[in-house]
């Protein structure tokens, strides 16, 4: 069963967290994601639950950190300039291996760059957003219903791999309106997975003494299972060590932790690619112009398709791999310099696919699209 | 009968990675006596410390405790007091952490009143990374980083906290514990943000090339620098320069704490109304 509303991409990722049971937000204002922190600055509180916005980007996410820590649901949105703040202590949420759904409502960069406009240059932060080594979990919504299914499957990935999961927005899909269609809020609370618990004796509880591909399991504070959360490396029960045995195994397991276990994460949509001649590769808000512009080629009968990553770290390089040995004709469209064209060669280890760059803060129309698959 | 810290200390992690004389130990055993004395249950205390010599010291502490970034340890402490109101929460850090890069934190976390129990232990160096000048660091001292004398004006922090909003303030040194524990309870007891400001040693860091490289030279220096808050007021003011008044400065209980009027802002979102003041 499925629900219809009209709303934008920010309102419908602050309901998504709020159907998911979020116990807790702490940011900063900033265009444009602003949207999502007003509407559970109201909605929190309203049920019982606390939204606060703290004095900079940095504590916004050490206060979510904190409530993670203590047991909670917790949330916190941004955009790029503000993962640079965070950066440091989204650290803190790989290596104690916290669970926190971070929203990033792309615009453009570097620095200050176009506030108000639209672009997908953050790709690469999330991939490495902090110093060290990290295995990033991160989702692209690619249209309106998504910004509620993806936010709400972050959140349950946050808890199953016990770290920060991204969801990347842009500007364009936070702040269109349309309709969207979007699972039953008894779907939702039927699918949710909370993060382990350990019930026995507390002397016996080694919140990080799991397996090699498992994440740590963390109870909440102040039940009686007393432990120690560091942003150092540590041992079984969290307490710093330099022993170089315990730092080797913990830094491979908390990338075992989620490479063992792709087919967990792993999302693509493949549309129309079936019968396809060229097959174009992209994500986020730019698949709406490229679906669209898919529909307009085929009606001149230029078979074309889309492949698309909802899950774009880790990436589908398997998948990248197989289609582009299937396809001769590649086209890579993204709102920045190429930063997942670059994965693409990676993945495929071909060099000779076409691109459509565009870095402006203007989205990519169909009609561009469609000029550049009829050159190719 | 003498009292027994092994209970709440992990004792599996001693010794302390702290230098020998350091007055850290006794700040932590101080700590330990006022939670017993203010009764509080270790399954409800977390300990949220900063990065530094000080930063260790939650790692000691047998109940919820966290190591967290340098300079966040308030930001961190925010998050677990709003999502558990009704905790108890204990942040100790260093004068490098909370007034230097956590400087905003401190303002913050003052202004808002938010019912955490902050102690900044002020060694006036960052001690752990080997001798550069913090923002307490005196005028004329030698550190590494200003080896021809400190030129930055001295800082008083319980001046700026108490400025900034917190309702309870208070300054004390590590030479006399049990008045360190009386002053703690009554910070552990107020119910808003309490700061609570200990003068303590670092001979091998600050001592070694400021003429006071003994944990007793060092405190000798502490002490000279030190006065109760009754004989400073009747200082006069050029008497007053470059000493500071130790005891409760600032005890406020009227003023609103952040938790309490959050449940306000829950209850005002309940029923759609204002909150009401």
């Amino acid at each position: 069963m499925a629900r219809e509303l009209i709303s934008t991409g920010n309102e419908l990722a602050a309901k998504a967290a709020l159907d998911s049971d979020v116990q807790f937000f702490a940011g900063y204002p900033i265009t444009p994601s602003s949207e999502v922190m007003h509407i559970l600055s109201t909605a929190l509180p309203a049920r019982g639950d606390a939204c606060i916005q703290m004095e900079d980007e940095i504590s916004g996410i050490a206060a979510a950190l904190g409530a993670a820590m203590s047991g909670k649901r917790a949330l916190t949105a941004t955009s790029g300039p503000g993962i640079s703040l965070k950066a440091e202590n989204l650290g803190v949420g790989y290596i104690s291996e916290l669970p926190l759904v971070v929203i990033n409502v792309m615009r453009g960069g570097p620095s200050t760059g176009l506030p108000t406009r639209v672009a997908q240059g953050d790709l690469l932060q999330a991939k490495n957003p902090t110093h060290g080594d990290v295995k990033s979990i991160t989702l692209v919504p690619g249209n309106l219903s998504e910004c509620y299914t993806e936010v709400a499957r972050a959140f349950n990935l946050a808890d199953r791999f016990m770290q920060p999961v991204f969801v990347l927005l842009d500007e364009t899909i936070g702040h269109m309106s349309g309709k969207a269609s979007i699972p039953n809020l008894e779907e939702v609370q039927a699918n949710k997975i909370s993060r382990k618990k350990f019930e026995g004796d507390p002397k016996d509880y080694k919140p990080y003494g799991v397996g090699a591909d498992e994440a740590a399991v963390l109870n909440p504070m102040f039940e009686g299972y007393r432990y120690h959360f560091t942003g150092l490396h540590h041992g079984p029960t969290g307490h710093p060590t330099e022993d170089a045995e315990i730092c080797d195994a913990l830094m491979k397991r908390l990338f075992n932790k989620v490479d063992a276990h792709t087919d967990e994460l792993e999302s693509n949509e493949e549309y129309m690619l079936d019968d396809a001649d060229i097959m174009i590769i992209a994500y986020g808000s730019v698949s709406l112009g490229v679906t669209e512009a898919i529909n307009r080629l085929r009606a001149e009968g230029i078979k074309v398709g889309m492949f698309r990553p909802k899950t774009i770290w880790p990436s589908p390089e398997k998948r990248i791999k197989e289609l582009c040995d299937k396809f001769d004709k590649v086209l890579v469209t993204e709102l920045n310099m190429g930063q997942f064209a670059d994965e693409v060669q990676r993945a495929s280890g071909r060099s000779d696919f076409d691109t459509l760059f565009k870095v402006n803060g203007r989205p990519l129309s169909p009609l561009e699209i469609i000029a550049k698959v009829k050159e190719m | 009968m003498a009292f027994n810290y092994d209970e709440y200390l992990r004792t599996d992690k001693m010794p302390t990675l702290w230098c020998w004389g350091c007055g850290d130990g006794v700040i932590l055993k101080s700590i330990i006596r006022a939670i017993e004395k203010t009764g509080w249950s270790m399954d409800d205390v977390c300990v949220v410390s900063g990065i530094g010599c000080s930063g260790r010291t939650s790692s000691y502490i047998n109940c919820n405790t966290v190591h967290t970034t340098h300079g966040r340890t308030l930001a961190f402490a925010t998050g677990i007091k709003l999502a558990n109101p009704e905790k108890k929460v204990i942040v100790v850090g260093g004068d490098g952490d909370g007034l230097a890069i956590g400087g905003n934190h401190t303002i913050h976390a003052s202004r808002r009143n938010i019912d955490l129990n902050y102690i900044i232990i002020n060694n006036f160096i960052y001690g752990l990374t080997n001798s550069q000048t913090s923002p307490t660091t005196p005028q004329g001292m030698w550190t590494v980083t200003m080896s021809k004398g400190n030129i930055d004006p001295t800082f008083d922090a319980c001046k700026l906290v108490e400025a900034a909003g917190a309702s309870f303030v208070a300054r004390e040194t590590m030479l006399d514990p049990k008045k360190l524990e009386r002053i703690l309870v009554k910070g552990f007891q107020h119910v808003g943000f309490s700061f609570i400001e200990v003068f303590s040693n670092c001979h091998v860091n600050l001592g070694r090339k400021n003429k006071m490289a003994t944990a007793m030279a060092n405190l000798d220096w502490i002490k000279s620098i030190s006065v109760g808050k009754a004989k400073f007021e009747k200082l006069e003011p050029e008497e007053q320069v470059g000493k500071f008044p130790l005891g409760i400065l600032k005890h406020d209980e009227d003023a609103q704490e952040y938790c309490l009027s959050y449940e306000k802002v829950k209850e005002a979102n309940k029923t759609n109304t204002m909150v009401q003041f």
